[in-house]
């Protein structure tokens, strides 16, 4: 008797516990039963995103076809991809693609597999040139005695990115001196406002019950945005699209009319009515890339790099880099960035003379735009075709590979073959670049080489003739 | 509305005796219209006559750009030339081969095309322009020796079956040879190309259904 109600007591007790356990999955926020499926660690470039599994898989948990393109794809243009996959269609690659599938992303970046995840989320060996480039052991003496693994991981060249590593271009900038004479630097390219439409503390149209902070008042007349004519409303007024909006949103607002009402935060859509390409810069980079997935801001208590514990919990959005109402560029620059980030790399930019420049900027004993902050580096300024400048918010574009900040961001000082043997330098890296390279690349001598030895021959040639 | 089923009738009608006229279909007597006729069966161009078409089509353009735009431009000098790295220097468009080439990457890109093409040499100043299939080895040996012939056969590659057209691609305009005589990455034994001589060829790839 006493066993049968053991018995009843451990049936009783199981139930509840998975009823329990079934009743926690139905409510419990979708991360934290999602996570139970994962099929292993998502790599560092993707791990933010990993609750949202249909960006990348179908429903049977397949891969979207254009789930890799439909965030890289324009990255990829940029870089003039060295091998896109429409190059592999070409039928007589038949027999290569068999060894190397090329057209495919996932040959080389398979995801949830970090056990085999390389830099730059390569999770094939690294000799993959090899299966393809075996002849340049024989048309190119001077490779003769370098691995195939060392290809795209000695600063010498990449897969997707060779803009600044092609033989041309190392040829055309060699020589160089470490450091420019001249720095070129791209200006602020903000448009200059009419006088007209120029606005003055008197002219903000914030509502009465919250216009009467001077401070706010002073900064935002102090800032581009008054310059440029844009008002409180200009923010803060959205638009109502119809009326249970309204009313569902009446708690948060201070002031409504019909068509309007007034909200205190200020959404990243509002900021990319105008700054479309920084917003749009910014959801492509691990400080917005949740927030493009529909997901909560980003923290840096998700990091996996090290952050300071007294930001664990600030939001990723403008406002956490450019706060109202003064916008400070100066503080997004450099303090924004080490508020957050406790890195080794980060935590050595104060000791470096990159650093000492944007004091000596900040002190007004050097021209502005001569200063090197985090955001010369991370967030440069960058040109379009049509000559417009504009800031990259995505910091990660142009750390995949490194390489890509030698034409963006180095050579704006430095000759091609210091940048390349800077960015090439571990070492540096982590202390900043506060010392000089260590190391020798050798790809701008050897490709200086390789032209001298073409013009010999050609004046041979001429000179048989 | 009666005028204008009867005028749409009409149309239909005098289309059908245009269609049936002009392409023999139907005879020499007589030809009469009607309002349901039965559509033509398609019967397919054969593959070899589509490569030649496509082919015509590619050298001609390939012909204007260098005759019309690069020799023009060389001939006035102008302040744009053509460079092999013109995507990295101001003032400067693809050489005429580079033309052909991305031409040929957009095609690859496309899966509605229907056929692929490419030009490849034993001479390739870029070694992946160099034949890879054997088939492509073969055919561009039997170029060099037969430069007025083309060269057509089927070939398997990676499980599917292709109907292959190779044509010849010549020195025709002093620009091409001059400058790929005088490349920096030619070879030792590079031939001293002169006119008409075969540099390459160009593959014309259909599959096969």
């Amino acid at each position: 008797m006493k066993g049968s109600k053991r018995l009843w007591y451990w049936l009783i007790g199981t139930n509840v516990i998975l009823f329990g356990i079934i009743a926690y999955s139905a409510i419990a926020p979708g991360a934290l039963t999602k996570t139970i499926l994962l099929p292993g660690e998502t790599s560092h470039g993707h791990y933010q995103i990993e609750m949202r599994c249909d960006v990348c898989h179908t429903e049977g948990n397949g891969i979207r076809e254009d789930a890799c393109l439909d965030c890289h794809a324009e990255e990829l243009r940029l870089a003039k991809d060295t091998h896109p996959s429409s190059k592999f269609n070409d039928p007589s690659n038949a027999d290569l693609l068999n060894v190397l599938d090329a057209t495919n992303c996932l040959t080389c970046h398979r995801e949830h597999v970090q056990e085999q995840t390389l830099v730059m989320g390569l999770t094939m060996p690294a000799d993959y040139c090899y299966h393809c480039h075996q002849e340049t052991l024989e048309t190119r003496p001077s490779h003769a005695d370098f691995a195939f693994d060392s290809c795209a991981t000695a600063g010498c060249h990449n897969y997707h990115d060779n803009t600044a590593l092609y033989e041309n271009f190392l040829n055309k900038h060699a020589g160089e001196d470490d450091f420019l004479a001249e720095m070129v630097g791209l200006a602020r390219s903000s448009p200059s406002p009419p006088t007209a439409s120029q606005l003055t503390q008197i002219a903000a149209d914030a509502p009465e019950s919250l216009s009467g902070d001077a401070a706010i008042l002073d900064d935002w007349a102090s800032t581009a945005h008054a310059a440029a004519g844009v008002n409180c409303s200009g923010c803060h007024a959205t638009e109502v699209l119809n009326e249970s909006a309204n009313q569902t949103t009446n708690h948060e607002a201070d002031s409504a009319s019909d068509e309007f009402r007034w909200s205190r935060t200020v959404s990243l859509d509002t900021c990319g009515q105008c700054h479309e390409r920084e917003r749009d810069t910014f959801l492509l980079g691990h400080h917005g890339m949740r927030l493009a997935q529909d997901l909560p801001a980003m923290t840096p208590a998700e990091a996996r790099i090290p952050m300071h514990v007294d930001a664990a919990h600030r939001q990723l959005d403008c406002n956490a880099c450019h706060s109202g109402h003064r916008f400070d560029t100066t503080y997004a620059s450099v303090e924004a960035c080490l508020g957050c980030h406790n890195d080794d790399h980060s935590n050595a930019f104060t000791q470096t003379s990159h650093y000492d420049v944007w004091q000596q900027e900040l002190a007004g004993e050097s021209p502005v735009g001569s200063g090197v902050t985090c955001a010369t580096c991370h967030l440069p300024r960058v040109e379009d075709d049509d000559g417009n400048v504009w800031v990259q918010h995505n910091q990660n574009a142009n750390l995949r590979p490194n390489e890509k900040m030698i034409r963006e961001v180095c050579m704006n000082c430095h000759g091609l073959a210091f940048s390349i043997d800077a960015l090439a330098d571990q070492d540096l890296i982590q202390n900043c670049f506060a010392t000089s390279p260590s190391q020798h690349i050798e790809s701008v001598d050897l490709a200086k080489a390789r032209f001298d030895e073409k013009q010999r021959k050609r004046e041979a040639r001429l000179k048989k003739k | 509305m009666k005028f204008q089923t009867k005028a749409s009738l009409s149309l239909l009608g005098l289309l059908c005796l245009l269609a049936a006229t002009t392409t023999g279909c139907g005879g020499n007597t007589t030809a009469t219209a009607s309002a349901t006729p039965s559509p033509p069966a398609e019967t397919g161009i054969p593959y070899q006559k589509f490569a030649d078409a496509v082919h015509a089509v590619m050298m001609a353009d390939r012909t204007v750009y260098a005759s019309k735009v690069v020799t023009r431009l060389k001939k006035q000098d102008a302040p744009v030339t053509p460079s092999e790295y013109w995507e990295d220097e101001e003032h400067t468009i693809p050489l005429p081969a580079q033309m052909f080439r991305m031409g040929s990457e957009l095609v690859f890109e496309n899966p509605e095309a229907g056929f692929t093409y490419a030009l490849k040499s034993k001479w390739p100043l870029n070694e992946q322009n160099r034949p890879k299939s054997d088939f492509e080895i073969q055919a561009l040996d039997y170029l060099v020796e037969h430069p007025d012939e083309n060269f057509y056969g089927e070939e398997e590659l990676g499980g599917e079956k292709y109907f292959v057209a190779a044509y010849a691609d010549k020195a025709v305009a002093e620009a091409c040879w001059s400058c790929h005589n005088d490349h920096g990455n030619r070879e030792d034994n590079y031939p001293e190309f002169v006119k008409d001589d075969v540099m390459g060829g160009v593959i014309v790839r259909v599959p096969m259904q």
